[in-house]
């Protein structure tokens, strides 16, 4: 065990864990942030992603010491259903989503993805998004909703 | 449990703390437990109350809610909130919001106004499984006739209060007004909010079959405005922003961490255990060992997994091995005697007629074992106390899993309460709830809640898989190109588990299932053709498990029938490309019902489908291309797709380019949530056809990640165009699960059009494709 300092969504977090323990598990059952999802384990779905200085990360294979002092991200970081961001708004608007599990993954790599890319071709979005996967099959729907998505932040900024 | 209490939207979080304000007051037995529940939401966040249990079991017999009773399903607040209950589960594909849908209006209610408490099992009515597409097509009208007998006691206590006759009262948003004297009004909260109704309504039958209180009259379709409209789902808001709670966010005080461990292989006897192999990982509270069952119980999540995968376990050689291949599986299924004969349909004399034609077609298909995999391997927390249980789960069956979980702590069913929490995506896979029984056991071995989450490895080798399944077909033509003969024998494995059979855990510890288990069917051998002399048959082959294997089988998204329309939509086209007959052209020389008729002339017309034979003309080039339809008629539902593909002539790579789908299930309740639905069954029948396959040979399991097993990705994602038929004065007739019947056959088509080989066999994967294309080259040669 060791106490390792983790700046999360904005906040620092002490905790005490086993400094191997992937940040997956830290996140989701010491801070108790239920947006990145076991989905693999194995850095092969991105259900568990999230954002550590601005790259999208498998959380799942990120052994937690590695990323302390860094800013990590989640999903709740980036909104909520009061105030969502415009990745989260335009899968709303688009109903982008099935049984929801595989969406953390979808909006992380999206939102990373768009701040690097603000005006994606759909054969960009295909290419980077294929590493992510969703067994609902709710793919064109999330293509559509991150072409909104960008509109959205391209109106905001 | 109820996930609109975790929104916090704006509309639903002012909800929420109305119903903070005025205590909770809802009513109704079903719904007592809102009371417990905001108090105890404290200890355990989030998620519902960890129940005292039996009070909500007033009725004749205390393991079930009483059907016959109005507050069993509905209660209306003070404030006017209404509450519904179902048994029913939303298993991701917005269940619960066509059921608030189709409760509003009934009731005459905003949208906004009504909340759905699903699946726990002491405090909704049991309706039978989540399975099938079933929800909205038998729990849709027990809810709706429910929610009807509702609006009626509503209207007699506003009658008394107003004085005035119910035929001279109308209902807008919850208000009950007198016609013509608009002065005159009460609301739902002023006549009932806080009080239960006491009233008893008719109910027979049980689960799926159960009729509920036929002696109220619903409403006329015609009168619905919020069935029919795309309303937006409830539960999108708080999945996209990580507010949702999902089976594996539940967390109870005192809560342990699980994991099992299982071998890619059979498992037969009891395996060595040397704890010693763990005793370096910090947090372990328990390995845990009863029969084959073998567990391990931490402090932490990650020391589980640790010691899991570490945990040094020799397993016992297995007595019955996995089957060498898949050829030898599809030899046992022709020649193993059938338990069970499901006649499709059988008119005429079909083999004179298949004797006696000049014409004559004959082919065999094959489909492979095929997984669920969920996104989100499955997950349950158990809190076993004594002779009392709680568990919290996703399972597609809450009432199942109670029983089983009842029957292996020997208690009765009412000492256990089964909590849904909606999981990942599950398609039939939560059928069998494995990890709930798994929790069970290592939760009573440790005395503390434990919660278990599959690895990916556990989900992708140990989750039940969709049976193999062959098919053999002959037919024969007259002189002018048609039919006069169809026979078409499916022959398939039953669903050893998910039935209410004994799961994995309770197989290990000693438990023996002699269940057939349930046949995957007969339906989609095209029995919606006319023809003179018609057989359809669905062969059960037992597939008797002595021990825990691998090829487990349950049901799986339109269970049986993907294969089946593979093979008869396969074998039409086989028998139209034969008389020279273009495929739809050929399709409608059979069809006389109307409805099919119109789909399949609706999906050619959006197509742009050009008649003439297949397969197309050789083209030049490197790449081939093709178009191919199927047709198919489940439960009620149409569905016809036009696939358009690509085949790289010199790997024999398929890529589907686009799906054009005609679907018509009769009243289509939210037509946003059904084009979602279409989507996911488009992709999923692509995936299935060209990539899927559950790969073994005796040393055990080949498929264990989605390296070894890959999916459909965006890369292979097709256009979609989709032609929704509304066919008000109909019946619902599910849209979660029918479409995905049509794509496979539909592909393959669509690659005999472009290349002008037939491919009998699913995946068609590359090295398929590519043999059968050199094998047609070497015999014109
Ligand atoms: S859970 Fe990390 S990539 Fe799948
Ligand atoms: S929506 Fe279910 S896995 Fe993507």
């Amino acid at each position: 065990m060791a106490k390792i300092s983790l700046n999360v969504n904005g906040k620092s977090h002490a905790v005490d864990v086993d400094p191997t323990t992937p940040l997956l598990y830290v996140l989701r059952n010491d801070l108790e942030l239920n947006g990145p999802r076991f989905g693999c384990g194995l850095a092969q779905c991105g259900a568990c992603s999230v954002i550590v200085d601005g790259r999208a990360v498998r959380s799942c294979v990120t052994p937690v010491r590695t990323v302390e002092k860094k800013a990590i991200t989640t999903l709740e970081g980036l909104g909520t259903t009061a105030k969502p961001h415009a990745v989260q708004q335009a899968f709303i608007d688009e109903q982008a989503v099935q049984c929801g599990y595989c969406m953390n993954g979808m909006v992380i790599n999206a939102k990373v993805f768009l701040d690097w890319t603000p005006n994606p071709t759909e054969q960009d979005i295909k290419e980077v998004m294929d590493p992510i996967l969703c067994r609902c099959g709710t793919h064109p729907r999330i293509t559509r909703a991150i072409i909104r998505a960008a509109q959205y932040m391209k109106a905001k900024a | 449990m109820d996930k609109r209490n975790q929104k916090s939207e704006k509309k639903q979080l002012s909800r929420r703390e109305l119903l903070q304000n005025t205590g909770a007051l809802l009513v109704g037995f079903n719904l007592l437990s809102e009371l417990p529940l905001t108090a105890q939401q404290q200890e355990i966040p989030g998620i519902g109350a960890v129940p005292d249990g039996m009070s909500s079991y007033p009725y004749a017999n205390p393991d079930y809610l009483d059907p016959t009773v109005l507050d069993s399903w509905l209660s209306v607040q003070a404030d006017g909130m209404v509450t519904i209950g179902t048994g029913k589960v939303d298993i991701g594909t917005g269940i619960e919001t066509a059921i608030g849908q189709i409760a509003a209006d009934e009731l005459d209610v905003p949208f906004e106004r009504v909340r759905v408490i699903m699946g726990d099992t002491h405090r909704t009515v049991d309706q039978g499984r989540t399975a099938g597409s079933q929800s909205l097509a038998r729990g849709g009208p027990q809810l709706r006739q429910a929610a009807a007998a509702g609006r009626l006691e509503l209207l007699k206590l506003a009658s008394a209060r107003l004085g005035a006759p119910v035929e001279r009262l109308v209902v807008t948003d919850g208000v009950v007004s007198v016609i013509g004297e608009a002065s005159k009004k009460v609301t739902y909260g002023e006549l009932i909010g806080g009080k239960q109704f006491n009233v008893k309504i008719t109910a027979t039958g049980i689960q799926g079959a159960m009729v509920v209180a036929p002696e109220v009259k619903a409403k006329n379709y015609k009168d619905y405005k919020v069935v029919g409209k795309p309303i937006r789902r409830v539960d999108l808001p708080a999945k996209l922003t990580g507010e949702f709670k999902y089976t594996s966010d539940v967390r109870v005080p005192g809560m342990l961490h699980g994991r099992v461990v299982r071998p890619r292989n059979v498992i037969t006897g009891t395996p060595t255990v040397d704890e010693s192999s763990i005793s370096k990982i910090a947090g372990i509270v328990k390995v845990v060992r009863e029969g084959s069952f073998v567990g391990v119980v931490a402090k932490t999540e990650w020391a589980a997994i640790q010691a899991a995968k570490a945990l040094k376990v020799t397993w016992p050689e297995p007595v019955h091995k996995m089957p060498a291949t898949q050829e030898a599986v599809a030899d046992y299924l022709r020649k193993t005697k059938s338990a069970r004969d499901a006649t499709g349909i059988n008119k005429g004399d079909v083999d004179a007629a298949i004797a006696s034609a000049s014409k004559k077609f004959e082919a065999e298909y094959h489909w492979p074992f095929q997984m669920h995999g969920m996104m989100g391997p499955c997950c349950a927390v158990a809190d076993v106390r004594g002779d009392k249980a709680t568990v919290w789960t996703g399972a597609q069956g809450p009432f199942t899993t109670r029983d089983r979980v009842a029957s292996m702590l020997k208690v009765p069913k009412r000492n256990v309460v089964v909590n849904f929490v909606e999981s990942s995506g599950s398609y039939g896979r939560l059928t069998a709830d494995d990890t709930s029984e798994d929790a069970v056991v290592l939760s009573r071995a440790v005395g503390k809640p434990v919660r278990v989450q599959w690895m990916r490895e556990d989900e992708h080798v140990w989750g039940p898989k969709g049976p193999q399944q062959l098919q053999t077909a002959r037919a024969a033509v007259n002189a002018e190109g048609k039919l006069i003969a169809w026979d078409f024998q499916d022959h398939g494995l039953p669903w050893t588990e998910s039935q209410g059979t004994p799961q994995l855990a309770e197989r290990q510890i000693g438990v023996k299932s002699t269940l057939l288990g349930n046949p995957n069917g007969a339906n989609g051998g095209g029995e919606h053709y006319e023809i003179e002399n018609h057989r359809v048959m669905g062969r059960t082959i037992p597939w008797p498990q002595d021990d825990p294997s691998p090829i487990r089988t349950s049901a799986l998204r339109s269970p049986g029938e993907p294969p089946r329309v593979f093979g008869s939509e396969s074998f039409m086209d086989e028998v139209a490309a034969g008389v020279g007959v273009d495929a739809i052209e050929f399709r409608l020389r059979h069809l006389k019902n109307k409805r099919i008729i119109e789909a399949v002339q609706a999906a050619a017309q959006k197509a742009g489908w050009v008649s003439r034979p297949s397969p197309a003309p050789a083209s030049d080039g490197p790449i081939a291309k093709g178009r191919g339809v199927a047709v198919a008629m489940r439960i009620n539902t149409i569905i016809v797709a036009i696939s358009e593909v690509e085949v790289e002539k010199a790997t024999g790579h398929v890529s589907v380019k686009k799906v054009t789908l005609a679907h018509d299930c009769g009243l289509i309740v939210n037509p946003d949530g059904l084009r979602g639905q279409l989507d996911g069954n488009i992709m999923h029948g692509v995936s299935r056809t060209l990539l899927e396959e559950f790969r073994f040979d005796p040393s055990g399991a080949k498929s264990f990640d989605w390296a070894s097993h890959p999916v459909i990705r965006f890369m292979q994602v097709p256009e979609v165009d989709v032609v929704l038929l509304n066919r008000p004065e109909i019946p619902p007739s599910g849209g979660a699960e029918p479409s995905v019947v049509v794509i496979p056959a539909s592909i393959a088509n669509a690659v005999h059009d472009a290349i002008g080989v037939r491919i009998r066999q699913v995946p068609l994967t590359p090295q398929r494709v590519l043999s059968a294309m050199q094998a047609k080259a070497a015999t014109r040669a």
